[in-house]
């Protein structure tokens, strides 16, 4: 297991909004340490049995915490993700919609705070039978020796599912997010993998844009030895819109289905034309 | 958001970059008084949001206000790649001494802005990137910190810029760079930025802001190109209209239908967390593209929940505008409740999903 394990202990930024109450209980029932929530000025009040603070550093004082979750709102985001770099270990920021500008400087303050960060606009982290940090449905995952890392929310839980209804399961499944800025990469999570002994082998979903399935697949060439399978949605989607030039030169061809499948290709993992393949794929190690 | 050119030079010039004289004209009459206030020759530009308009026709020159007219008038009745022009932009035409290149972009895999810039603009940068980088300047910005003006003298002295056009150029490198996080920008591009004479002018100008900023820049939301949408929508070409959950899942959904041997007619993605209410809009959505034969919804539920998603289905089935076949892939969180709301409501559904797609592809091809 990679990032999560049995010494991550969790708050939650947003506890008593719909999204962050509805998935504390989903995160407790799975068995997850969720040992404090933070929302300002709701502070003292308690919420499924879990003490709330007005702020980290007040959280801090009373618990062990390490780590976030974060389902602040847009707008509010970028203010609750500091806070949680500048106090905490990891921080998982579920909210979708956050400014890019906004998220350039949650990355790099980040780096500097040495945080790890995963997303936005992520399903989170789960290590079955351990914990989960994030919205995922838990049931569809199961203890393996399987690292999945993946670019999309529900499609991630689409590979989990057969690889699990095969038999099978998951060290530990990471969505980085699917915004252009994220924190953790495809290539980081990798690289986790290969020095984690509980992984065997590592699934990478990735998608169309962007050219984060060239560089992994660069990163896989160079560094990574335990067998990789990807699958890369998008084969039959119309070519994206143009980003002025500046787009053209920095990506390079990259982006299409056609030249993500070829990099991986050249970096020896085994590319799925659909989810079934991939159990098949697995069986076959 | 894409901005149209003359949306973004009035931006430009506001910020104090200087664009070339002239006004926006919808009618050809409109075109004639611009040129003659004008008294030069001047460029007719149509404004659309697709790139590579100079090559494709759209972009006209006339040395009277006669002449103006004639070519706006051909201008405003055509179709530039695809694109009705509604508008003209009507400037001033530069001589061209010199072409610069300047953009300031999103750079995903540094996660900070890059300023991209070169001595050899015009509509050649990109092979010049590709034949000869060295001739392409590359400046990351740290996102935390303040872009002071000396660091866009240094990249105009890496251009290639001598004397007085140091500054000046990187005056302009500098405001770009600001505008660029002022207006929460994706892409900020000048190209060509033009000198003639002692004037530097940006010919060209291309913006887009990042629609998920605009609750921060209320200037924006009146804007035409913003359009508030509650799902991703785009048309295609084939019969089978898509609907899913999230982009990476929809996207899968109609790789397979094609696999299959199926066409997709559309991309519909419902999000994260869709309420019954928008699931019937997305019905509906598809339901009213005349192109679409059978409707594939596929949902895995994570923050979704499939017992929204299957009340949605019963609603948007009892009051669609005409008789289509749906075929749904409904499972993830709450799909017992989901599965019986649909099974009392006497509609089939599958739990896999390749299955689904093999059944849409087969009902498509028995009609």
């Amino acid at each position: 297991m990679i990032i999560l394990d049995e010494n991550t202990r969790c708050l939650v930024q947003g506890i008593t909004g719909k999204q962050g109450s509805f998935h504390t209980r989903q995160m407790l029932e799975y068995g997850t340490k969720i040992v404090a929530g933070v929302t300002p000025g709701k502070g003292g009040q308690e919420l499924l049995g879990v003490k709330i603070y007005n702020s980290i550093e007040e959280a801090k004082e009373e618990t062990d915490v390490n780590a976030s979750i974060i389902f602040v709102p847009a707008p509010f985001a970028k203010d609750a993700a500091y806070e949680a770099i500048k106090h905490l270990d990891l921080v998982v920021i579920i909210t979708e919609h956050i400014p890019v500008h906004d998220s350039m400087q949650i990355m790099e303050y980040g780096k500097r705070m040495k945080t790890t960060i995963i997303g936005p606009n992520t399903p989170g982290i789960i290590t079955p039978g351990v914990g989960k940090l994030g919205i995922m449905p838990g049931h569809i995952f199961q203890e393996g020796d399987i690292g999945i890392v993946s670019r999309s929310g529900t499609l991630t839980y689409e590979f989990a599912h057969q690889i699990t209804s095969n038999g099978m399961g998951q060290s530990t499944c990471i969505g980085i997010g699917g915004d252009p800025i994220v924190g953790l990469t495809f290539a980081d999570v990798l690289k986790e993998f290969e020095e984690d002994k509980d992984t065997r082998a590592m699934l990478m979903i990735g998608e169309i844009g962007g050219d984060a399935e060239e560089r992994a697949a660069e990163y896989i060439k160079e560094h990574i030895s335990k067998p990789v399978m990807a699958f890369i949605a998008g084969r039959t989607a119309p070519p994206g819109k143009r980003m002025g030039h500046a787009g053209a030169i920095i990506e390079r061809g990259a982006g299409t289905a056609e030249s993500k499948i070829r990099a991986l290709e050249k970096a020896d993992v085994q590319v799925a034309e659909k989810p079934s393949d991939i159990p098949e794929m697995l069986k076959e190690l | 958001m894409k901005l149209y050119e003359y949306n973004a030079k009035e931006i430009f010039k506001k910020e104090g970059i200087p664009t070339p004289d002239g006004g926006v004209a919808n009618t050809p009459k409109d075109v004639e008084k611009i040129a003659k206030r004008l008294g030069k020759p001047v460029a007719v530009k149509s404004q659309i949001l697709a790139g590579g308009r100079g090559k494709a026709g759209g972009i006209r020159f006339a040395d009277s206000p006669e002449n103006a007219y004639k070519v706006g008038e051909e201008l405003l009745s055509s179709l530039i790649k695809g694109e009705k022009i509604e508008r003209v932009l009507v400037e001033e035409k530069i001589p061209i001494e010199e072409e610069f290149y300047i953009s300031v972009i999103v750079d995903r895999t540094m996660k900070k802005p890059l300023i991209i810039a070169s001595s050899e603009g015009g509509v050649e940068i990109e092979e010049l990137a590709h034949k000869h980088p060295e001739k392409i300047i590359r400046y990351h910005v740290d996102p935390l910190g303040e872009f002071l003006p000396y660091e866009a003298r240094e990249i105009a002295r890496k251009m290639g810029m001598e004397g007085k056009l140091i500054s000046r150029v990187g005056s302009i490198i500098w405001r770009l760079y600001n505008l660029f996080r002022k207006y929460d920008a994706l892409l900020a591009e000048i190209n060509p930025l033009v000198l003639s004479g002692d004037n530097l002018v940006a010919v060209d100008a291309k913006l887009e802001i990042d629609d998920d900023s605009i609750f921060r820049h209320p200037e924006f939301k009146k804007q035409e190109e913003y359009e508030a949408s509650e799902f991703a929508f785009v048309k295609l070409d084939g019969n089978i209209a898509v609907i899913g959950n999230g982009a990476g899942l929809t996207l899968t959904a109609m790789d397979l239908i094609k696999l299959q041997g199926g066409e997709p007619a559309t991309f519909l993605d419902i999000g994260g967390g869709a309420s019954p209410e928008i699931i019937r809009k997305a019905i509906n959505r598809v339901i009213s593209y005349s192109k679409v034969d059978v409707v594939f919804l596929n949902v895995l539920g994570g923050i979704t929940r499939a017992d929204d998603v299957a009340k949605g289905v019963v609603e948007a089935l009892r009051d669609a505008e005409r008789d289509i076949p749906l075929v749904i892939r409904l499972t993830g969180t709450n799909e017992e409740e989901g599965q019986r709301i649909l099974k009392e409501a006497g509609i089939p559904f599958e739990t896999s999903l390749e299955k689904a797609a093999a059944k849409a592809v087969e009902v498509a091809k028995r009609l």
